[in-house]
């Protein structure tokens, strides 16, 4: 088992034809059931095309009609990422994965909004991963995005991150202690996004097949500690936690209202002090995060 | 992207919020011709540099004749204006602004800012106008009221009227508030501004409503679609090594320590800072190579990182995802030889290719000290240094 994604999900790439879409959907495709999971591309120049064997249509609600797929991975450039986006939710998938870096906060902010009204008004919920995210893998069944696929090993630990490269740090360290995961997700660094770590606490909380996770995060936001708080009353599971950005300073990234508005507790010492308070185990020393965990079995 | 005050005052007034007539000047004679010009009793000489506190720093003055605007504008042009967001070196003022004198009644703070945990943008408002705002957040909480706006459906009348009564503006003005709430809102929007703040907007005698400071802070990822802003960059205001860094699309931010550090991804970039701190040293830079590290880019990032003399020794690492490691290790290898590198380097490689990596760099011929985790990293970093 997993969460969001297994070895039967049917993928649509948004962006196949692009320089990054190939690249990366060939990889996608070279892993594990990648090849009978990645089922259509979109490009509307491009339908009725094909490639690396992969139909392409002329949009989302085409390809999905055709070919039964759920999900769509998005490598769209920013300028047309958060319409990307829009247009998986307007096909009514159940997932969004959206790798693109550099969108506009106000285009994330305005599709954020509309993809709520859709369901406040009855219409169909599409989740949303990302954007400036890795994407997310279910070791030796599917890998969606631009994650290194051999560093992953199947397992029962569950990992979640903002960051792409630290993701990618903890599985390997996991990895080579012997311990499998069973899914790793990148939520992605950006500040309007779409699932945040509670989600994906609750979605490794309610899996069978996950007995801990390792939860990162970083400055910025009050993403963490939402999810610490939700974690101390309902996560059944035990949680390593680390925050990146003790030494950065503040200000370099936010303006001061933005620090105000979060009320000083977006701070990588705030939120290991929260986490901790919740019961995580957290560390400042991002070399032993597998270690800590393995101790707790 | 930060702007000036000048700057922000122009964009406020083309969305029609009112502010102080005022010239921006270059000179001591500009300041004097701008200050005829604007005619009157009173004038604000007023620094322009991008931090705040400018006031407590000495570097705004009210001159009460043509002769004081001249001597205050010669002691602040040029001065090195330190306040607590410039660091104690302080920031060298090259602009003024001279503005006329204003008639404040009373000074409120509004703002507008994207606020991440309800996906909105925050309308905030204080009777307490004028003062450092995190002071009075810190302080008096209760005093700062927010709406929180749906982009779908903007600010409206009801939400803005909130606010302009919950700060205490007079019933005359409060059409007048809501006004400019609305505009600073539009503004906002339209300018993909991250952070739009008036403080203080004041109350003159006459009951008009004007922004007597503005800040702007815009979004770096739209940009691309508003050329008129990118037109106000003064880079002047800007690190030299940080301006540098960009044109190679290098994400770099200098710090206070003496190891230098040159990491792919934000996340283990700041990762690797805290463990050298961690492990009893501090880090000279924050430094993410990105996805795709060349043998230029990482020559450009070792550049910029000896460019500070503090830099005792650098840190290196990388984890080879679509990356490999020994594509990386030659970038090393070529680069530590073109700088002629002379302060130890601890490389840290994981993943695709890690061996090949490794046999790459103990083969070069150059002092490279490998680690295999972090903390392993920065412990002989930290060792290289002492």
């Amino acid at each position: 088992m997993s969460i969001l994604i297994n070895k039967d999900t049917k993928v649509i790439t948004q962006g196949i034809t692009g320089k990054t879409g190939q690249f990366h959907t060939e990889k996608c495709q070279e892993y594990a059931n990648g090849k009978n999971c990645f089922v259509a591309g979109v490009n509307p120049k491009k339908a009725g095309e094909q490639i690396f064997g992969i139909p392409i249509f002329g949009s989302v609600k085409d390809a999905a009609a055709e070919t039964g797929a759920t999900v769509s991975v998005i490598y769209v450039p920013p300028a047309g990422a958060a319409a990307a986006i829009w247009e998986a939710c307007e096909a009514d998938l159940d997932l969004a994965i959206c790798i693109t870096e550099g969108i506009p906060v106000r285009d994330m902010l305005i599709v954020r909004n509309k993809m709520k009204q859709k369901v406040a008004n009855g219409g169909k919920e599409t989740l949303l991963l990302g954007p400036n995210c890795p994407g997310l893998i279910t070791p030796d069944e599917i890998k969606i995005g631009i994650m290194p696929g051999h560093i992953h090993r199947k397992g029962r630990i569950g990992v979640v991150s903002r960051s792409g490269t630290l993701t990618y740090e903890a599985v390997a360290q996991l990895t080579e202690i012997g311990l499998g995961q069973s899914s790793a997700v990148g939520i992605g660094g950006d500040p309007i996004n779409g699932l945040k770590h509670i989600d994906i606490m609750r979605m490794f909380n309610d899996d069978p097949d996950t007995d801990a996770v390792i939860m990162i995060g970083e400055i910025g936001g009050p993403d963490e500690a939402e999810a610490a708080q939700w974690c101390k009353a309902n996560m059944k599971k035990p949680i390593v936690g680390f925050i990146a950005g003790v030494t950065a300073p503040a200000g370099k990234r936010m303006g001061h209202a933005g620090a105000l508005i979060s009320g000083g507790a977006d701070t990588a010492d705030a939120k290991l002090a929260i986490m901790e308070e919740c019961g995580f185990t957290v560390t400042r020393n991002p070399s032993e995060m597998a270690k800590l965990l393995k101790a707790m079995l | 992207m930060k702007i000036h005050e000048y700057q922000a005052k122009e964009l406020l007034r083309k969305y029609g919020v009112v502010t102080p007539r005022g010239i921006p000047c270059f000179s001591v004679d500009e300041a004097v011709k701008a200050a005829e010009e604007l005619g009157g009793k009173v004038w604000v000489v007023k620094a322009q540099i991008h931090a705040g506190g400018r006031g407590k720093g000495g570097g705004v003055k009210v001159a009460r004749s043509i002769d004081e605007v001249r001597q205050y504008a010669s002691d602040i042009l040029g001065m090195q204006l330190v306040t607590h967001q410039t660091g104690p070196e302080g920031q060298k003022v090259r602009r003024l602004l001279i503005e006329e004198g204003a008639d404040i009644q009373k000074e409120y703070y509004v703002a507008a800012l994207t606020d991440r945990g309800t996906q909105s943008v925050a309308m905030m408002a204080s009777s307490e106008g004028g003062m450092d705002i995190e002071e009075v957040a810190h302080s008096t909480p209760e005093k700062i009221l927010k709406e929180f706006v749906d982009p779908l459906v903007g600010l409206t009348d009801a939400q803005a009227e909130n606010l302009a009564r919950g700060i205490g503006v007079p019933e005359a003005s409060v059409a007048m508030a809501i006004d400019a709430l609305k505009r600073l809102y539009t503004c906002y929007m339209e300018t993909d501004a991250s952070l739009a703040e008036i403080n203080p907007l004041i109350l003159e005698g006459n009951g008009n409503i004007k922004a007597l400071d503005a800040k702007f802070n815009f979004d770096a990822n739209a940009l691309y679609r508003h050329p008129e802003i990118v037109e106000f960059r003064d880079l002047d205001e800007e690190d030299a090594d940080e301006i540098e860094a960009s044109k190679f699309d290098l994400a770099y931010i200098s710090l206070d320590g003496n190891i230098g550090c040159l990491v792919n991804g934000a996340g283990l970039a700041m990762a690797t800072m805290d463990t050298i701190k961690l492990f009893g040293a501090e880090p000279a830079n924050f430094l993410d190579v990105g996805g795709g590290a060349t043998t230029e880019k990482v020559t450009e990032a070792f550049k910029i990182m000896l460019k500070n003399s503090k830099v005792k020794g650098i840190l290196v690492n990388i984890f080879g995802g679509i990356m490999r490691c020994d594509t990386i290790a030659e970038g090393v290898v070529a680069a530590a030889k073109e700088v002629h590198l002379s302060v130890p380097l601890v490389v840290r490689m994981k993943g695709t290719n890690e061996d090949l990596g490794k046999k790459i760099l103990a083969e070069s011929g150059l002092p490279i000290i490998t680690a295999d985790t972090m903390a392993d990293a920065a412990t002989k970093i930290v060792a290289a240094v002492k």
